[in-house]
């Protein structure tokens, strides 16, 4: 059994996830989004990474993984972003990557700083 | 010659962007003064996401909320000033204005305040010990992290757990300091539910609750500090005072609308939001000027920002353009627990629905809140769980609201 | 190694004041200051008061020294165009403690001071928000408050313009006599000067030591303020005194010349550069202030601070040495050190200089400096057109300029920290305490000086904003 708090939105919902016999049952979630995190947290919790990047002519832009990414990948994604540098004239929308620490999930440019 | 709109803006941050798009809507002319160089006020530095689901229905970082406002102000028939700072408003809305270009008055024909709101300082909270370097509000943090590229250090105590202060748990993280503390006066945390998870729980920052810091040391930067449990009257409690070595202090402890522009104006203040007194339309006291989002009061959300904001946009392009007629309000009184409801007060005999939006004193588990007027029940809602962190709102219909409207906990 | 007529040790309000003087006249000076500005010590955290100089004890070089220096002092902050107030300064009594305002009175007259004594109606009547209980006051009209930190940056840059050198973070590690001069060894370099004068402050008895010159007991009293926001100056007219106890001129309530109200001083020993506020002092402020004050407002603090005061004994020293040749000294200078340094400064003036012959055209009175926030429209349109850098506002809590702060950054002493930036130009000491300034400030320093936001520091060594760039953060 697992006690959690549901993150899909702001309000918060006490979450109790239990697994029977190979099923999941989430419970204490006030609409359809908490279901799928609380069966999603017990099985392979994601999360959704923002950091920054440096942009080629120093400045620095904002990015996000498109969807989430394994929780446990967050820190080494961060610290690969660290490492990579956009083009000074990048903006909100580019791809930097594809597949970025799960299949079909990008790494975008968010806003420029 | 002195400039003339219908409407003027004051701020361009997701307030003032919402409110301008409202008004034009509305066919009134309007500017919008922003102090920036560009528009999105703090939206720009809010990097990390979890804006938009209840206003775009998707959910989109701080930037990205901002850049959809933004492209519609730009591709609007609206005048931006920017780098611009209003010193002066006056009560039959003279707009007097700073820029690089000069020093301008503008008359108004409605006035929106949208300015914001700024954080509590060290100073204000009057934090014992030293004074050195390393101790910052943490949006300031923020600023110099996420818009300049700075990371202001890399052992990190938080004071308070306002949702900035999470925010920034976890950005400095994934940035390379080590967050070693967060300390919270209150016994619950004052920021959302999620973001103790998110920010905290997942990258196992301790959060210690009713909590306070007795003393910082360290000179000319921040050595470390101490920190002690409080008593129910939120004294600490010294002989359980103990000492985390630290380099920089962030301060998460309260937002303060920014409403110095009304100092010499004689608009109605809430002393308990610090913002001013509105009708549903967040028309002030002074007919014709309008406040709105966190300039207001203090928000959890930019989604309930913009809404507020379209409603005060729209009401000054009314206002402007003589579009109403002044009634009867009644007054809406917050009590047994409800902290404040806003608006403060609303227009007798209208139609349809109008939203009020409260905040409670304490948490409280399974209560109901009710809405009263006249001693007669024309709301009542179940809840499992109410915190003075999150904000509630209640719908009501504008038909049962005869008289005065009292809303409170049972 | 370069000779001076005179070094003077310490950039505090003493030791710029001092420079100020000896600037005048043809000699070749410098002063030495330990930290990154002058006036960050003693004389940036105190009260702020011009005292008339009715309660020092009749006959001591306080009494003399703040009298003559409040004489002094209302000319010299208009020249040097300083944040001031004549405000006068009240001290006030209960019934039971008329006999206290008697006694100051009868001192003020031996002391030639011009003081009144007050009852409750015309006490009331000029400052309305004291206690209920005050029954009495001592009126002293040539009282008032200056900005402690202005004032000695002020001197220290019309001693600049004069041609005086400030070399700033080179404390002083030895003093030795050679061939008549005195060898001045500081962290960074050594210099000859045929006269030095030691006004350095809470190190005071020890740069007299490395002097081998008169060795004293120094102890250090700290005290504790708060400032609240300007809203609250509306509410104080003067400077609000209890009566005097014997550790000190007790817990006031003023107006600050830049605007604010400051509650305070809190007066325990301490040790020296202890300027830690405390819990237990604060708590004592707010016990004390409510005495004389009716309606204390903690709750519009936007900060507060210490000081710490440099006692020898029961007086200042000031004067010249016995021991040895060509060494003066202004030590122990506390309470009340900043009303007297006008006059401190005339005194070693005349010692060291009096048969010196004036330079030709000194500068006596410095430009006014223009403040946005005193500006009216017309001539901010006049200002932006040659420099749009006046229409931009850094500070929105205090209305500064970017141009302000690009002057301060390039005056005569400039100003190369944030701390520094703020104490000339306010930028930062608004309500929101730098929260939103700090951050374009930090910019237009490196900016106008070249160097990395990383380097660009609060105050002294050491006190960096921004310890790392993003991305650039060693692992350890």
């Amino acid at each position: 059994m697992m006690n959690t708090i549901c993150i899909m939105c702001p309000m918060g919902c006490p979450l109790t996830i239990e697994e029977k016999d190979g099923v999941i049952t989430v419970q204490g979630q006030t609409c359809p989004r908490g279901k799928k995190y609380g069966e999603q947290e017990y099985s392979a919790p994601v999360r959704t990474l923002t950091t920054l990047i440096r942009r080629a002519d120093g400045g620095m832009a904002s990015a996000k993984t498109s969807a989430p990414i394994p929780k446990d990948k967050i820190r080494e994604a961060a610290e690969y972003v660290g490492k990579l540098t956009v083009s000074a004239d990048s903006k909100i929308g580019d791809v930097v990557e594809e597949n970025f620490f799960a299949d079909g999930v990008n790494l975008v440019i968010t806003g420029i700083a | 010659m002195i400039k003339k709109y219908d409407v003027v803006v004051i701020g361009g941050g997701p307030a003032g962007m919402a409110a301008a798009l409202s008004a034009l809507k509305k066919g009134a002319k309007v500017l919008v003064v922003e102090r920036d160089v560009r528009l999105g006020g703090i939206l720009n530095q809010c990097i990390h996401n979890g804006f938009g689901l209840h206003y775009f229905g998707e959910e989109l970082t701080g930037p990205e909320y901002a850049d959809r406002f933004v492209k519609l102000v730009e591709s609007e028939d609206i005048d931006v000033m920017l780098e611009s700072m209003v010193l002066r408003l006056t009560p039959d809305k003279k707009v007097e204005i700073l820029s690089p270009e000069g020093y301008i008055t503008v008359e108004a024909g409605a006035v929106v305040l949208a300015m914001g709101c700024r954080e509590r300082t060290a100073g204000a909270i009057a934090v014992p010990g030293t004074r050195p370097a390393g101790v910052y509000t943490a949006g300031m943090a923020q600023k110099l992290c996420n818009m300049k590229g700075y990371l202001v250090g890399k052992k990190v105590v938080i004071l308070g757990s306002g949702d900035i202060g999470l925010i920034m748990a976890r950005r400095m993280t994934l940035e390379g300091a080590k967050v070693e503390l967060v300390l919270e006066l209150m016994p619950y945390s004052s920021g959302l539910k999620r973001n103790i998870v998110q920010c905290l729980n997942d990258f196992d920052i301790p959060i210690k609750y009713a909590h306070t810091i007795t003393r910082l040391e360290g000179s000319p930067r921040l050595t470390g500090l101490y920190y002690a449990p409080v008593d129910e009257n939120r004294n600490p409690i010294l002989e359980k005072e103990e000492y985390v070595s630290c380099d920089t202090l962030l301060l998460s402890v309260g937002l303060i609308p920014e409403n110095d522009l009304l100092s010499g104006m004689d608009v109605e203040m809430s002393p308990i939001t610090s913002g001013a007194v509105v009708d549903e339309n967040r028309m002030t006291s002074i007919p014709g000027v309008f406040s709105c989002g966190n300039v207001l009061h203090v928000h959890d959300l930019v989604d309930n920002v913009s809404r507020e904001a379209e409603i005060a946009g729209g009401a000054a392009a009314d206002y402007a353009l003589g579009n109403v007629t002044a009634g009867d309000t009644v007054s809406v009184r917050a009590t047994d627990g409800v902290r404040y409801a806003l608006p403060q007060r609303i227009t007798k005999g209208g139609e349809g629905k109008v939203d009020v939006f409260f905040r409670t004193v304490d948490v409280y588990t399974k209560k109901r809140i009710v809405v009263e007027v006249d001693g007669n029940e024309i709301y009542s809602r179940k809840t499992m769980i109410l915190a003075p962190g999150e904000m509630e709102k209640i719908t009501l219909a504008r038909q049962d609201l005869v008289g005065d409207v009292i809303v409170r906990l049972k | 190694m370069k000779t001076y007529d005179c070094i003077v040790i310490g950039g505090g309000v003493v030791g710029t004041a001092v420079l100020d003087r000896l600037a005048f006249h043809d000699l070749a000076t410098l002063l030495l200051e330990k930290d990154d500005d002058v006036s960050v010590g003693a004389s940036r955290a105190n009260s702020g008061i011009v005292h008339a100089g009715y309660d020092c004890k009749p006959g001591t070089l306080k009494a003399k020294f703040n009298v003559r220096g409040n004489h002094l002092m209302w000319s010299l902050v208009d020249d040097l165009d300083v944040p001031h107030l004549k405000c006068g300064s009240l001290v006030v009594a209960d019934k039971d403690n008329k006999a206290g305002i008697d006694e100051l009175y009868d001192k003020g007259v031996k002391n030639g001071v011009e003081v009144e004594v007050w009852d409750k109606q015309k006490t009331m009547s000029f400052e309305p928000n004291l206690s209920d209980n005050i029954e009495w006051s001592l009126y002293a009209k040539e009282a008032g408050i200056v900005s402690p930190y202005q004032l000695a940056i002020a001197l220290a840059d019309r001693a600049v313009l004069n041609g005086a050198e400030i070399h700033l973070e080179e404390g002083v590690t030895a003093l030795e006599r050679k061939d008549g001069l005195w060898v001045v060894t500081t962290e960074k370099s050594q210099y000859l000067a045929k006269t030095v004068v030691n006004c350095a402050g809470a190190y005071g008895a020890d740069v007299n030591d490395l002097a081998g010159a008169e060795h004293y007991e120094t102890s250090f009293r700290k005290g504790e303020y708060y400032v609240l926001d300007n809203t609250e100056r509306q509410n104080v007219e003067t400077v609000i005194f209890p009566l005097p106890t014997k550790a000190g001129k007790g817990i006031l309530v003023a107006p600050t010349a830049d605007g604010n109200v400051i509650y305070g001083p809190t007066s325990h020993l301490c040790d020296l550069d202890d300027t830690s506020v405390t819990l237990d002092g604060l708590q004592d402020i707010r016990s004390n202030v409510a005495k004389t004050y009716k309606n204390p407002v903690v709750r519009k603090c936007i900060r507060t601070y210490a000081g710490v005061r440099t006692i020898i004994g029961d007086d200042f020293v000031i004067g010249e040495s016995k021991v040895v040749d060509d060494f003066y000294m202004a030590i122990g200078i506390c309470s009340p050190g900043l009303s007297s340094a006008p006059a401190i400064a005339e005194h070693l003036e005349n010692l060291i200089a009096g048969d010196v012959a004036l330079k030709d055209n000194v500068v006596t009175r410095l430009p006014r400096a223009k403040r946005l926030s005193e500006l009216d429209g017309d001539e901010l349109n006049t200002l932006i057109k040659e420099d749009e850098a006046w229409g931009r506002i850094v500070c929105r809590c205090e209305k500064v300029s970017e141009a302000e702060i690009v002057k301060a950054i390039h005056s005569p002493l400039p100003a190369v920290t944030v701390d520094a930036v703020k104490r000339r130009v306010r930028a930062g000491m608004g309500r929101c305490q730098g929260g939103f300034c700090a951050t374009r400030v930090m910019e237009i320093i490196s900016r106008e000086t070249g160097k990395d936001i990383t380097e660009i520091r609060k105050g002294k060594k050491g006190s960096n904003i921004a310890l790392y760039s993003v991305k650039e953060v060693p692992n350890d």
